[in-house]
Parts: structure tokens; sequence; C-alpha cells
């Protein structure tokens, strides 16, 4: 088991602990920041997709016409980088079959009539003992319990949790941050369940053999602060930072950069400067399975935007549908214009309101038409405002031109491997370019194509 | 709750603040008080000159340009920045001439707004410098009546213009050919000859400020080329007391024109920020060099067009440092 390697080169926290450049976009996070997480009462139908997660889909494990208890598996793991997926409702499994996924794309799905008498607990089941547990054992009990990044990449936390051996892993960054504007399930996490963020960090700490644990939270949240601050174990070296409110604050490589001062080396992982970063809500899930045993089968989120009746902060299950979580919420006004499944700055728009609510869904809004971007777009007037956005210090300017000619080979030059299409350069556009669209298309581009010879 | 059809568009979603035509517009917006002081000072044959300058960028951009490119607002900046540019008593065949020029090589035939290397108005200005020498330096005086003609604005074209009497030369051409100085006083108040756009020093300088402000042009550059103009001429100046002194060289000429306006052209300026202090600095060394050894008295114009020239090769050269590119920053 590798070891702890001593404390990192800790920049000593500033008055504005921060990275530099990022944007400022408008955070609309007043109309949800104030309401107290509430539960959605059960559908009529769930849709569960086999791909919820970055990694191998889970392969199917119920037929048609099975019934299946709240938190039974409906998809094992497929092999070590993939996770189960489970019912979360008690219901008839109806139909196996092709759906929309949020993506954007048709996914395998299993879709699941709710059984609406159902009590709805879960199977008896064994809670281990997270302090008796091995480090692979708690891996284990993450994988199994379905456990993804709920920050919206679904990377899967039990990956995070086995860093390669040859990092040690010093600091565990709990990511608070939530800078993407409308979002605040991450915020209702840590003000109304602090101890379950404290009890999800004691066992990673324990797992990753972490010594110290930073927990990064924008300003904008000071009851957040509080609430962490305050419930903290006096018996284990957790911090919380109060960090600069900016656009992306909450990518990992920026969120390392504003607590520890260092920049993640081009093309590593975070875990090569003795640092994982886990999101707020991954770490809640995690105490969750160690306090229930129920597997990640609900998540919290945020259903908002000016296109939303009654915006709320909603426990939603895994796998209900668009339509029926904004029914919920009274349904969209006259002026809705477009469907975020996530924030505004990285979310998908969606076309079908059937694509359900996925493990990595953090929110949904609902924008008015007033503050969608125009299809008008303007050449490139090399203003170099996104030069100046650009949290990697990337020449999106330059990358957005060559990208339209699609010379892949000098984006590579120029790293575009580095970009993470977070939208700064986009989003300060004034000639309305979709740079962020060009950079995943070319991203795509380039992995797509063969690795030259040599 | 079936809606007809959901947007969908790239992440990200929200519409950003600005946009290309409202920065172009907001700049035309700033012209308009150093064109009302453009006509104060040389009367309704200013805004003449700048009228017909705008109006043939304006027809050349319609007629050349890619569609809809009138509304983005770029050709009237072109337009109006060559007509300040000109001397009052130009013949406005050359002014249409001129921005006609700029329109067409100066941009379109580069694939229009944002392809262009050099400056558009001074491509059509130095086009009318090389075509006309004669007619562009010859610089009618401030002042007398409103409604008063000054050379022969409407000589028909291809005529020889008539030399006007009231007629002197500008304060760098007074210093570098007649070795005569203006009073500071009456630079700044802008009652000397010069082009239109010359005299105003002091409205260009805070139109530009509000457009730095605004982040609308980027200061570095119009600071870059005013510091380096002020000191260098000043070491000059303290070692021979002959050559002009700082406030002189700042105040006088294009040089506030072109630093606050024509320099900062977004298209043919660096994007990166270290670039454009290499760029000002570049335009600052060669205004002093031109202006204080050059056969001309006034060298912005060629100054800037040269710098242009260097934009691609200064951009390469200031590439920002790419997070996380520099091994071993424990600090």
């Amino acid at each position: 088991m590798a070891e702890a390697r001593g404390a990192l080169p800790v920049k000593l926290p500033g008055l504005r602990p921060a990275f530099r450049h990022g944007v400022h976009p408008p955070e609309a996070k007043e109309l949800t920041c104030e309401l107290p997480i509430r539960r959605m009462p059960y559908p009529d139908e769930l849709v569960l997709p086999l791909r919820q997660h970055a990694g191998k889909p889970a392969t199917l494990c119920v037929a048609v016409g099975d019934h299946v208890e709240r938190g039974d598996k409906v998809g094992a793991a497929d092999g070590y980088f993939s996770v189960p997926i489970h019912a979360s409702a008690a219901g008839t499994v109806t139909a196996v079959e092709w759906w929309p996924h949020p993506d954007g794309t048709m996914a395998q799905a299993v879709r699941l009539k709710v059984d609406r008498f159902a009590p709805q607990v879960a199977r008896e089941r064994q809670v281990p003992y997270w302090e008796g547990l091995t480090r692979a054992a708690v891996v284990y009990a993450v994988q199994e319990a379905g456990v993804v990044g709920l920050g919206g990449a679904a990377f899967p936390t039990h990956v995070k949790l086995m860093p390669p051996n040859d990092h040690g892993i010093a600091t565990l960054i709990v990511n608070g941050v939530e800078c993407e504007p409308y979002l605040t399930s991450d915020h209702r996490t840590m003000v109304e369940y602090p101890q379950r963020v404290h009890f999800g960090i004691r066992i990673m700490m324990h797992a990753l053999g972490a010594t110290r644990c930073v927990i990064g939270i924008e300003k904008n949240k000071p009851d957040a602060i509080k609430a962490l601050h305050d419930s903290a174990p006096k018996y284990l070296d957790v911090s919380v930072l109060p960090l600069t409110v900016k656009y992306p604050q909450g990518a990992e490589k920026m969120l390392i950069k504003a607590v520890t001062g260092v920049e993640v080396p081009s093309g590593q992982l975070p875990a090569a400067t003795g640092v994982v970063v886990q999101n707020v809500g991954s770490v809640a899930a995690i105490a969750e399975v160690f306090e229930t045993g129920l597997p990640l089968i609900e998540r919290i989120v945020t259903v908002t935007g000016h296109g939303l009746r009654r915006p709320a902060n909603l426990i939603v299950p895994v796998g209900a549908k668009l339509r029926d979580v904004l029914a919920y919420c009274d349904g969209v006004t006259a002026d809705a214009a477009e469907v975020i499944l996530g924030g505004p700055m990285m979310g998908l728009a969606q076309a079908n309101l059937d694509a359900p609510v996925t493990k990595g869904t953090t929110g949904i809004v609902v924008l008015a038409r007033r503050e969608t971007r125009s299809e008008r777009v303007y050449p490139c007037i090399h203003c170099g405002r996104c030069l100046d956005a650009c949290p990697m210090f990337l020449n999106p300017s330059l990358l957005g031109d060559f990208a339209r000619v699609n010379r892949l080979d000098d984006m590579a030059e120029l790293h575009l491997a580095d970009c993470m299409l977070c939208g700064s350069c986009a989003y300060v556009c004034p000639s309305n370019i979709p740079l962020s669209q060009l950079f995943q298309a070319s991203k795509q581009a380039l992995r797509r194509r063969p690795a030259p010879a040599a | 709750m079936t809606a007809p059809g959901w947007l969908v568009t790239a992440s990200p979603h929200l519409a950003p603040r600005d946009s290309t035509p409202r920065i172009m517009w907001t700049v035309t917006a700033t012209l308009v008080p150093v064109i009302i002081a453009a006509g104060w000072f040389f009367g309704i044959s200013a805004l003449l000159q700048v009228a017909a300058a705008a109006g043939a960028a304006l027809l050349l951009e319609r007629a050349t340009g890619k569609g809809g490119t009138l509304a983005d607002g770029s050709a009237l900046i072109t337009g109006i920045l060559l007509g300040l540019s000109l001397p009052a008593g130009l013949p406005l065949w050359m002014t249409f001439l001129g921005a006609a020029f700029a329109i067409v090589f100066g941009k379109s035939i580069w694939g229009g707004l944002g392809f262009n290397a050099f400056n558009p108005a001074l491509v059509g200005r130095a086009f009318l410098q090389a075509a006309f020498p004669v007619a562009i330096t010859t610089w009618p005086r401030t002042g007398g009546s409103f409604w008063a003609l000054r050379g022969d604005l409407f000589a028909l074209p291809f005529t020889h213009p008539q030399p006007d009497a009231l007629t002197s030369a500008t304060p760098l051409g007074l210093l570098k050919f007649e070795g005569q100085s203006t009073p500071l006083i009456e630079l700044v108040r802008g009652t000397t000859t010069g082009s239109l756009g010359e005299t105003a020093a002091l409205i260009i300088l805070v139109g530009g400020i509000y457009l730095a402000l605004r982040g609308y042009l980027n200061w570095r550059i119009p600071a870059g080329i005013l510091l380096t103009v002020a000191a260098l001429s000043g070491v000059l100046h303290a070692i021979d007391p002959h050559k002009p002194d700082a406030w002189f060289m700042l105040f006088s000429g294009g040089l506030m024109l072109g630093a606050v306006y024509m320099a900062t052209d977004l298209v043919t300026s660096p994007v990166t920020n270290r670039g454009r202090w290499v760029f000002a600095v570049g335009i600052g060394i060669l205004v002093v060099v031109i202006r204080v050894w050059g056969g001309l008295p006034e060298g912005v114009m060629y100054a800037i067009l040269f710098m242009n020239a260097l934009v691609p090769f200064i951009n390469r050269a200031t590439q920002p440092r790419v997070f996380g590119t520099r091994v071993g920053v424990a600090s």
C-alpha cells in the first residue's frame, strides 16, 4: 500500500486563494440556494440507462418481467473500470431497449414500471464497518454501490480511491466549489448534511491513507463554509478553505492550484501531485454507503432556471424522466427555450424530455429565451478576450482558427489536450464563436485518429 | 407541457455579455465627439470629408463584403478613421477613392472583418499618400466661417486641385522643415493645423480611456505607444535640445488618433498581452525614429502599418505558458 509522502509544498492560503484567468458568468443561484432539499415522489416509470458513468457500461442482469426491489442490481459492473446500476424503486422490468440518453444518443436502458404500493424500503443488508476494512475492501464496497463522481463527469469513485501505486496521496481535496451558475445541490448538501460529508471524508482519508483534507468552497456560500467548519472533527486534519468566486474554480486542476499552489503537470493525473479531488456530493454518497448500505440510487438535483415555474433542490430517483421532474416543479414558463442537464457552462442541452436523470445529473436548468445564445456568429476579431479567460492559458483564438480548417496536428501542438471544455472562451467571445464545441469535435477527431506509426 | 421544440445549442449555453457589433458601435459612438471637434475647427469641410469617407466605406463594404456585414459597424469605423486622418481640404473624390481602396484592398480581399493583416483605414491613407502626395499635405488652417469650403473640395475627379491661399504647415512640418516649434498650449487646444482628427488630442484621450474602461480597447497599446514616445523623445531632447520634447511629440500630429484608435484595432494588433506591449513599444520607437530622422514629418501611419506586418510573429513569440507545462513550480 502506498504511503503518504509527507506534506506538499503548500502555498499559504493568501487572502484570495484562486487560479488565474477565468470568467464571471451571472451566478443565478439565488433561485434555489435557500430552498431546503425535498424529495420528489416516485414517478410511474423509471428508465435506467446501463451507461451512466465514464468507463464501460454495466452489463444487464435482469430480464423483462422481473420484479426488483429498491436497491437491487439491474446491471453489473463490467470489469474494474465500471460500476453497477441499481433499481431506484421497487417495480417490474417492462422492457430493455434503446432509449434517449441525456448525452443526445440512444442507449440501452432498463424500463421499470414503479410499483405504486411498494413500501420502497430496501432489502435488509449488512452495513460493513468501515474502520475494519482494508483499502481494497472499501474500494470494492464503493464500486458495488455504484458510486460515481456526482459533480457531472460521473467518473467511477472507486477508481479514484485506488490511485496508481507510485503516487502517495497526502491530501484529499473535497470539491464544494460548485462554480457552475444556477446549481445549488452541492451547496444544500453541505448546509444540510455536514455530518454526512465529514463521515465520508473520514472513510476516504482512511482508504487513501491521506493525512490532510481541505474542503474548498467558494465564498458565495458562507452558510456552507460555516456548517462544515463548525462540524469538522477535532482529531483529523480537516480544514475548510473559502475560495474566490470565479468560474471554473471547481475544475480539478484549478482547485488544486488554489488549494496547494501547485499546477498539475500537463498530461498527468492530479495524483501526480499527491492529491485526490472528490466532489462533495460523492463524498456524501460514500458516507451513505457505509451508513445505510444503500447503493447510489438517488441524487440531489437542482431543478431551476428562469424558464421554470417552481425551482427546487430535489432528491430525485435515478432514472426519473426529465418530463416528470419538470412537471413536479409545476412545469416551464411560456418563454422557456432550452433545457440543460448540468450547469449552463458545461451542461448538455436536451432535445427530448424523455431522457432520464442519471447519476451524473447535477441539475436541470430551464433557460428563458433571453438568456440563450443567438445563432449569429461573427468572424474572430482577435480581441484576445479568450486568452485572458482561459484558465489553462491556451490560445483559443488561434485554436479556433485551426479548428475550422481541421489543422488537428497544429492544435495538438498548441496543447489542445489540456483544454477541459470549460467554455470560458466561448462565454467571453464577442463574436459568439462556439469555441468549446469546435474544441470538443477536434479532440474527438484526434482521439479517433489512428496513432501515428513509429 | 409539450413545447413545440427545445433549443439545442452547444455549451456554454448562456449568451455572452458582449458582441462584436456592440464593440464596433461603441467605438463609433466615441468617435462622434472627435468628429464634432473637427467640425468646430475646420467647419463644414471636415464633416464633408468624414461623410465622404464613411459613405464610400459603407458603399464598398456593401458591394464587396460578405452579405450582412454593414451592421457589424466595422466598415463605418474604417471610413470615419480614414476621414479623420485627412486634411480638411482634400478633394472629396480623392477621399472617396481612398476609402474605397481601404475597404476593397484593406479588408475585403483578405476575407473581410477579422482577416485583414493591416489596418484598413491606414491602408487607404497610405494609398492616398502615394497617389496624391501634394494634395494630402496641403493643410488648411483652422478657424474662419463654419460654412467656408476649404481647399478645392469639389474638384472634378482626376483634375488638379486649385492651391488654396489659406494653408500652412503642420506643427511637425514646421519643426522638421523650418525648425520652428509650436507652443504646447496650441497643440492641446487643437488650434493648429493638421488632419481632422489630429487636433483634438484631449477628446481622443477621453474617448480612449472610456473604451479602455469598458474593455473595448486594450489599454496596453496606447499606454505603451505614448510612454515609449515620451521616454524616447525625452531622452533625445535631453541630449540635443533642438530635438522636440516629449510633450510636443505626444500632442502633435496623428499620434493620439493613431495610438488610441488605429493601433488598437483588435483585428490587426496582437492577441497576447505581452505581444501588445511589444507591438506598442515598436510603434513608439518607429514614430520617434521617423519623426526625428526620417524624411517625413509624421510617422504614425507607417509605424503602425509596419508593426501590423509583424503581428503574426509577435503572437507566435509571446504565446502564454500553458498551465502545468513548467515542471517544478513549487513555491
